[in-house]
């Protein structure tokens, strides 16, 4: 899959733009921020940027939820934690 | 306890992460007790979930991504250095590293999301949108069952 130089300014042989607009409004619809708002208006752009905003909250998110359940793993029980765990997570 | 007429699905997404990423935990109750402090200690630990977390994911979802792909590949290499105790020398090397993109035509933010996105650096547009809107449905997965999780705990 390696990127080929195109030919004429701004197309490639193998990407249309017809493609490229719709991936961008999946994203669109993806994304929490932008899915509330009137999806024709908002520029790629903008989609791009909620995007990195997202994904960089999410990793955020990752990383304060790993650090609270390290802090919880040191003081409960492992035996009776993952029966319940499994127990939660299938009524949920 | 009866289930709420929701049923589980063991072939999800989320199932396999969940059990996956509860395997791990799992694994990391650790009854001898270590010499640095207790904040080191969970410091180290939440480390140690936090990669837990991005592996299963990435398992779940196998080869069939090129994010997981990279993320896998990155994670292993990553673990076979932290054996190996070259780590100073590689993250030198990382740093220098150029990402040398064709920036024909190419906004802005697609740089900042070919950082974000596993693999992303040598992606074309096209699969970097794609792989970016996979990427960030299992992300939310990954924090949704991680805050079930610590709820659960927490209780």
């Amino acid at each position: 899959m390696s990127s080929r130089r195109p030919r004429q300014s701004g197309t490639s042989s193998r990407i249309t733009d017809d493609q490229i607009i719709d991936l961008v409004s999946k994203l669109r619809q993806l994304v929490p921020e932008i899915r509330n708002r009137r999806s024709d208006k908002v520029p790629a752009s903008k989609v791009l940027q909620e995007t990195c905003n997202y994904i960089r909250n999410l990793h955020r998110e990752v990383d304060d939820l790993s650090e609270r359940l390290s802090q919880l793993l040191a003081t409960i029980d492992a035996e009776s934690a993952e029966a319940s765990i499994i127990r939660s997570l299938i009524t949920q | 306890m009866t289930p709420k007429g929701v049923s589980l699905n063991p072939n999800s997404r989320k199932t396999k992460f969940a059990r996956r990423f509860i395997f791990a935990l799992s694994r990391m109750r650790n009854p001898i007790p270590v010499s640095s402090s207790i904040e080191e200690e969970v410091r180290t630990r939440s480390h140690k979930i936090k990669i837990a977390a991005y592996l299963s994911m990435a398992r779940a979802v196998g080869s069939r991504r090129a994010w997981s792909r990279a993320l896998l590949f990155k994670l292993r290499t990553r673990a076979r250095r932290h054996n190996m105790i070259i780590r100073r020398r590689s993250f030198r090397l990382k740093k220098k590293r150029i990402i040398k993109n064709d920036p024909q035509g190419e906004p802005s933010q697609t740089k900042k999301l070919r950082q974000l996105v596993p693999g992303g650096k040598t992606m074309d547009m096209c699969s970097l949108l794609e792989e970016t809107a996979h990427y960030m449905t299992c992300l939310a997965t990954q924090v949704k069952v991680m805050q079930t999780i610590a709820d659960h705990f927490a209780k």
